[in-house]
């Protein structure tokens, strides 16, 4: 859907500017269900399979709203992304959300510490990302 | 078959699934979010989850099969399988990998090989299953039906 006035921010049909989240998880199963989650609350999503991959997508295209990772990745962490991010003078400002099979009260400290803006135990649900409707950056 | 006995037994053998563990509350949360907009959303995250199961299956025969196990490797393909069978709702793959991913922490060969076997066994039964609910519901809307809401 583009804007007859063109640009590179995607607007929704009240010329109001859509919400894009990046959703980074390499398993293909969650990253359908997080993708159709966020899609159904009407956000704009891209979905990628590793951390290497969204921060490519983070240097091209700095219109990103939030971002939702998994935790535990092969190569580079949700975490390593986590912090990647929050040292980023130009990223530093996305709220980065951490999602995890393991409810692991250390690791969820550790995460909240570096700054994640919340964090989701899968699987996720309706319920879950509603919450985290009025986080995203404007 | 007539378009009510379809419903009912779509109904019935829904019911059974739910009742004998096979899908739990995660698969209804997928329904629910099933919508025009993508009409068929359940039965593309079911199949990736059977394209992945097997994937990861036939890797953890592998790697099971070695002269020396690398239990690190066996515990993260287990991680993988129960996280993407937790996610589409079955229950039943998700607790053996639960009790499988144990036997690797023990690192006990013979205890990983029967939950392999086990695993195996319900990721099958699963899948014959969905497939089986698939079909009704294919038939049901080609004899012009809607399929039963069971929420």
């Amino acid at each position: 859907m583009s804007s007859p006035r063109g640009g590179d921010k995607e607007r929704g049909r009240d010329g109001e500017r859509q919400i894009h989240v990046l959703a980074v998880d390499d398993s293909p199963v969650d990253r359908a269900v997080i993708a159709k989650l966020l899609r159904s609350s009407k956000y704009r999503v891209t979905a990628v399979d590793s951390v290497k991959k969204a921060l490519e997508l983070l240097g091209t295209e700095p219109n990103v709203n939030m971002i939702i990772t998994d935790y535990s990745m092969p190569e580079m962490t949700g975490y390593e992304l986590l912090k990647r991010v929050k040292e980023s003078p130009t990223l530093r400002e996305i709220p980065v959300v951490i999602m995890s099979s393991e409810n692991d009260p250390d690791k969820i400290n550790r995460c909240l510490e570096e700054g994640a803006e919340d964090f989701l135990l899968k699987p996720v649900r309706p319920s879950d990302v509603s919450r985290l409707c009025g986080r995203m950056r404007s | 078959m007539e378009l009510g006995s379809l419903q009912r037994r779509y109904i019935d053998f829904t019911t059974a699934l739910f009742r004998e563990g096979f899908l739990d509350n995660q698969y209804t949360q997928l329904q629910q979010l099933q919508d025009e907009s993508n009409p068929e959303f359940v039965l593309e995250v079911v199949t990736l989850f059977f394209e992945d199961s097997e994937k990861l299956l036939d890797e953890l025969s592998r790697t099971l099969d070695q002269q020396v196990v690398d239990y690190k490797k066996v515990d993260a393909h287990v991680h993988q399988l129960k996280g993407s069978s937790a996610s589409i709702g079955a229950q039943r793959v998700k607790n053996v990998c639960m009790a499988f991913r144990n036997f690797c922490e023990e690192r006990n060969q013979e205890g990983c090989l029967r939950c392999l076997q086990q695993v195996r066994q319900e990721y099958f039964l699963v899948k014959s299953k969905l497939e089986t609910l698939f079909r009704l519901e294919k038939q049901i809307l080609a004899a012009g039906g809607s399929v039963p809401v069971l929420w």
